[in-house]
């Protein structure tokens, strides 16, 4: 599972984020989908409804949902996934995030730290289980890869993954395999 | 006829539609003929006691049908259902 984001989308969520720490903050990803390749070309803040402590959990409006999913087809795009931010804590999925995961959708996850952006991970449930895909952003000419956020090469992962994942399956809970 | 928009997640087991029409006169009635039409949705739609799962909002226009008569709720021609994912997560324990 191969995902790239275009460097001005990625500076955009990174924005989004650092702005709303020390609160969880969310948003959906668009874009193209070739086989197994995913590009992200769009993204659209949305806000953050939970009425339980923001630092630390996100829910998006059923509506702001269907907002999306209407505005993907309009311009053609695939709402691919969400992108949201861990404040103070690492960009690996929780289980609440594992709790509610769809299958199909990339789920990025952002760890942002007193207020900036320390790492960016993607992850999609695949057999049930949360998979880190690649995540990357594509070398362009246009690109400034000095200020892009850094996203870690995969194989430098070494934390373990909640183990069990995808709605509508019955699975069982694993919290021993939770870092956050 | 009845329109239920299926989310992203679950088109794959709808050929790829992203919504499906139905001839319905109630939420519940809607829901079987689209189960029945696309059985492998059953799970990512109903618990294991056949009732909407917990995740799972199911909006009759821009109302959460829970507002309504949840799937008692009934249902006129041109009416458009969506099947909604329930978006949450969060990085851990609530302190």
């Amino acid at each position: 599972m191969n995902t790239t984001i275009d460097s001005k989308i990625l500076k955009e969520i990174q924005s989004h984020l650092e702005s709303s720490y020390p609160h969880e903050a969310c948003g959906f990803i668009l874009g193209h989908e070739h086989k197994d390749h995913r590009r992200i070309t769009k993204s659209i803040e949305v806000e953050n409804k939970s009425v339980e402590n923001q630092r630390r959990r996100f829910i998006i409006d059923p509506l702001d949902y269907m907002k999306a999913e209407k505005q993907a087809l309009k311009e053609g795009l695939s709402l691919l996934g969400i992108y949201h931010s861990h404040p103070d804590h690492p960009a690996i999925p929780s289980i609440h995030d594992l709790e509610f995961a769809q299958p199909y959708f990339s789920y990025l996850i952002h760890s942002i730290n007193s207020g900036k952006l320390m790492d960016s991970r993607s992850y999609r449930l695949q057999n049930e289980k949360f998979v880190e895909e690649i995540f990357s952003v594509p070398v362009s000419r246009n690109s400034v890869t000095s200020e892009a956020p850094i996203l870690k090469p995969l194989e430098a992962r070494n934390q373990q993954l909640p183990l069990q994942g995808a709605g509508g399956k019955k699975r069982k809970s694993n919290a021993s395999t939770i870092l956050t | 006829m009845i329109t239920i928009f299926i989310p992203t997640p679950l088109r794959r087991f709808t050929s790829d539609k992203s919504s499906v029409i139905v001839s319905a006169r109630s939420v519940t009635e809607a829901i079987r003929q689209l189960i029945s039409a696309h059985p492998s949705l059953t799970p990512y739609i109903y618990d294991e006691s056949e009732l909407i799962r917990k995740h799972v909002r199911i909006y009759l226009g821009e109302e959460d049908i829970r507002e309504k008569q949840g799937i008692d709720t009934l249902l006129k021609d041109g009416d458009e259902l969506s099947i909604i994912p329930a978006i949450a997560g969060g990085s851990g324990r609530l302190k």
